[in-house]
């Protein structure tokens, strides 16, 4: 898609050329600056990433299997005013989400009501059997949501995704803050942004509150982590290594005494609480995947007995579905009753026969993806395809409609980025994360700006080279 | 802490020093190949191997013993599970699985280690540049080990690594002597000519002693003297009783930790009375090959209790 500043909303520049509010401090700090100075501290915020061994490693990637996230230096910056109302619309997603998964785990009234069809839940493969009929400790079922919005207006915010799964990406939000600041500490000193530190200090806390009745009075929290060649280790690491958590990979665990236990240099010890970083199907072998060797036999069975938190709960996975997406606000306002405060974006279940005819008239224009993809992959954006990408797609929907679904090519907002050339507008999205216990929904004021590097992309995933950037929300 | 977790850091360490100590012996193998005529200069190339362990598989691959091939072998030959530069990689990866286990100081130091030695090891070293990589090698290690003294917590995980580090180090100056314990063994002809003289100095500078024995022995060399030095003077920071003290020392602070000894502590209190009680003229008189190859044994019979009594594997 064309990239036209009168169509795109930028964040920073309105449509006369005008610096906008929120950039007005920052912009009148930049242009003080020394020419060439950022560029300079951009190749030294690099250097800084290698150094600190702030990577990921990609799939099927058999070259330097580690890579960094490109990150720019120019910050994209929320006010506060913006800032209330996503707080508040995130809450009310969070709470309408826990609701919905203790719902379709339990009675199930938002299908007897007729407002979500029963086979999007009995033929879902995120929908876990095992968690029929119980309750997490705390009633918790989303420890950790990272909401993905995209703006598209000045007061536009849509929800993209929920990712109430295993949402990655905050290890960046802090680094990135901690980058900006090595680089630029004057910045800090003049303009109010909101800071982000203490993001591991309210997720030790947060999941400390969630443990279950089995635990001691500290409970014992542990990240669960596939190891150092998944593609997020560096997180995991850095999360345990912040919350002052064991960071523990399946052979550590094993079952003793009723508890799920780490093989410490003493003996067995139980922990209470499980942050795991492992999917639903490799937690147990004996309930999930049989060939798993990154979970622990039998776990599902201690959690339902009360003995271990896992967090998230299994099978939240169910409500990052796209076809229930498409739900998303029905499914709110049963459970809040109050209407969603964030925007989803429009639609369309290629299952329904009026839609799959739309989307296939449509295609050239539209954005579509499957019902239980991630990661910006297998997925069709209509206006970049060539004749050949779309006629493959088409015959792809009509051999299987039932797993796509296909939105609008939304007119993403951009924020600039500093090229060789000075800077220039690049498509973001923002994901905030959410922390929810019983003692209430706590929302770190920032989050992941990924950014799409390519001049008129809308890829902003970092396993499609996608960048990031420190995301401030300022002081009131 | 998780035994994996004692593992890695454990393994972390004995990597670095490995890394750091075949550094030295090269240097002094290179100094030796410097001054000496070519077959003397072949048969010492051919000793540093055999001190390594590396003999067979270079063999395998070279039939000359020349500086650059031996040093390429040692330093960066991708067929070499046991080349520095496979160390130091190993080094980091364990650092990445500990990654939660050391301080932030400790896993730049290593990662940057890494960085630098990969770039500068992964084109063929010439003998011109031999002398700057090795000293930067020697570098790279200390500085991981300067961050842990300076920045870790002194708990379990500084004691794991402690001792790998001292495990590591008895073990590869035990080595160094058992290789080169011919030329410490008293011989009447050989006695006060230069050959004992570069020999005897070649071993001390392969353990990097060359300097603290001449302060302490007003430049006077001979065989007995660096035997009782490099084995038997606890001020030494390579020599064996320096390594089984801070070990004794290490392993008291873990049982002082957990509130109870292991089968390790028994096996190294015993090798360690040996030592204390030893004499030089004890250790010429039961055979000083004999001695080393027993403290070898001793040393790797160490790790593998320690390995055990404290869970490091499933």
């Amino acid at each position: 898609m064309p990239t036209d500043s009168s169509v795109n909303f930028d964040e920073m520049l309105a449509g006369d050329g005008t610096v906008r509010s929120a950039y007005r401090d920052y912009d009148q700090w930049r242009t003080a600056q020394p020419d060439g100075w950022l560029r300079q501290q951009s190749a030294e915020a690099e250097r800084f990433f290698r150094r600190t061994g702030i990577t990921f490693n990609v799939y099927g990637d058999s070259d330097g299997e580690e890579r960094l996230i490109p990150f720019d230096v120019i910050p994209r910056i929320v006010t506060a005013a913006e800032w209330r109302k996503l707080e508040r619309g995130i809450a009310q997603r969070v709470r309408g989400l826990n609701a919905f998964l203790h719902d379709i785990y339990h009675r199930q009234e938002i299908v007897r009501a007729g407002r979500l069809p029963e086979h999007l839940i009995s033929r879902n493969p995120a929908f876990l059997p095992q968690m029929v009929g119980f309750v997490p400790p705390g009633g918790i079922y989303t420890h950790i949501v990272g909401t993905d919005l995209v703006r598209t207006g000045p007061d536009e915010f849509l929800v993209l995704e929920d990712n109430a799964r295993t949402p990655s990406g905050v290890s960046y939000m802090l680094e990135n803050r901690e980058t900006m600041m090595a680089m630029f500490p004057e910045l800090f000193t003049r303009i109010p942004v909101r800071p982000v530190s203490d993001y591991p200090r309210r997720l030790a806390r947060s999941l400390a509150a969630c443990a279950p009745a089995a635990a001691s009075d500290r409970p014992v929290v542990a990240v669960l982590t596939p190891g150092i060649y998944n593609s997020a280790y560096f997180e995991h690491a850095f999360l345990a290594d912040q919350m002052g958590a064991e960071l523990v990979e399946g052979g550590d665990l094993r079952v003793v005494d009723g508890r799920i236990a780490m093989r410490t240099t003493c003996g067995f010890q139980p922990i209470d609480v499980l942050y795991r970083r492992v999917d639903d199907d490799y937690l147990d072998p004996l309930s999930f995947n049989p060939a798993s060797v990154l979970g622990v036999s039998g776990i599902m069975d201690i959690y339902r007995a009360g003995g271990v938190t896992i967090a998230n709960a299994p099978g939240t996975g169910i409500a990052d579905d796209k076809a229930i997406y498409s739900y998303m606000p029905d499914i709110i306002e049963f459970y809040t009753g109050e209407k969603p405060i964030l925007g989803s974006v429009q639609t369309w279940r290629c299952s329904e026969e009026d839609a799959l005819a739309y989307v296939l008239d449509n295609l050239a224009e539209l954005v579509v993806k499957e019902v239980h993809g991630s990661g910006g992959y297998g997925m069709l954006i209509g206006p970049t395809s060539s004749k050949a990408e779309l006629a493959a797609f088409r015959a792809k929907l009509i051999a299987g409609p039932e797993n796509y679904i296909a939105q609008p090519t939304l007119a993403l907002s951009t924020v600039p980025i500093l090229t060789k050339a000075g800077l220039a507008p690049r498509h973001v999205d923002l994901r905030p994360f959410a922390l929810f216990s019983p003692n209430g929904i706590d929302i770190t004021p920032g989050g992941l700006t990924r950014v799409a590097l390519k001049q008129g992309s809308l890829v902003v995933n970092s396993s499609q080279g996608g960048g990031t950037k420190d995301s401030w929300v300022l002081e009131d | 802490m998780l035994g994996r977790t004692a593992n890695g850091i454990f393994w972390m360490m004995r990597n670095l020093e490995r890394a750091e100590n075949t550094a030295r012996l090269l240097d002094a193998g290179f100094r030796l190949a410097l001054t000496r005529g070519q077959s003397a200069a072949r048969a010492e190339w051919r000793s540093v191997l055999v001190t390594i362990g590396m003999d067979a598989a270079y063999a395998k691959k070279h039939t000359e013993y020349t500086g650059p091939t031996v040093t390429n072998f040692i330093l960066r030959d991708r067929d070499n599970p046991g080349s520095v530069l496979a160390m130091i990689e190993g080094a980091r990866t364990n650092a990445r699985t500990v990654r939660t286990a050391i301080t932030r100081e400790v896993w730049e130091a290593t990662n940057e280690s890494w960085m630098v030695l990969s770039e500068l090891l992964s084109r063929p070293v010439r003998s011109g540049n031999l002398g700057e990589v090795l000293a930067l090698i020697r570098r790279q290690t200390t500085l991981v080990r300067g961050a842990m003294e300076g920045s870790m917590l002194r708990d379990e995980n500084f004691n794991f690594a402690h001792i790998g580090t001292f495990i590591e180090r008895a073990d590869n100056t035990a080595r160094i002597l058992d290789v080169k314990y011919h030329v410490l063994l008293p011989s009447v002809g050989w006695v006060g000519s230069t050959l004992d003289n570069t020999q005897w100095e070649t071993v001390l500078r392969s353990l990097a002693g060359e300097r603290a024995y001449r302060w302490l022995n007003a430049g006077r060399m001979d065989a007995r003297g660096i035997a009782e030095f490099l084995i038997l003077d606890g001020r030494f920071p390579r020599s064996l009783a320096f390594c089984f003290n801070k070990l004794s020392s290490n392993m008291a602070s873990l049982a002082l930790e957990y509130g109870h000894e292991t089968s390790a502590h028994e096996l190294l209190r015993t090798a360690g009375a040996k030592l204390e009680m030893a004499t030089t003229a004890k250790i010429f008189d039961y055979g000083l090959h004999e001695t080393i190859t027993a403290i070898i044994r001793g040393t790797r019979e160490i790790a593998q209790a320690i390995a055990a009594d404290y869970r490091f594997t499933a």
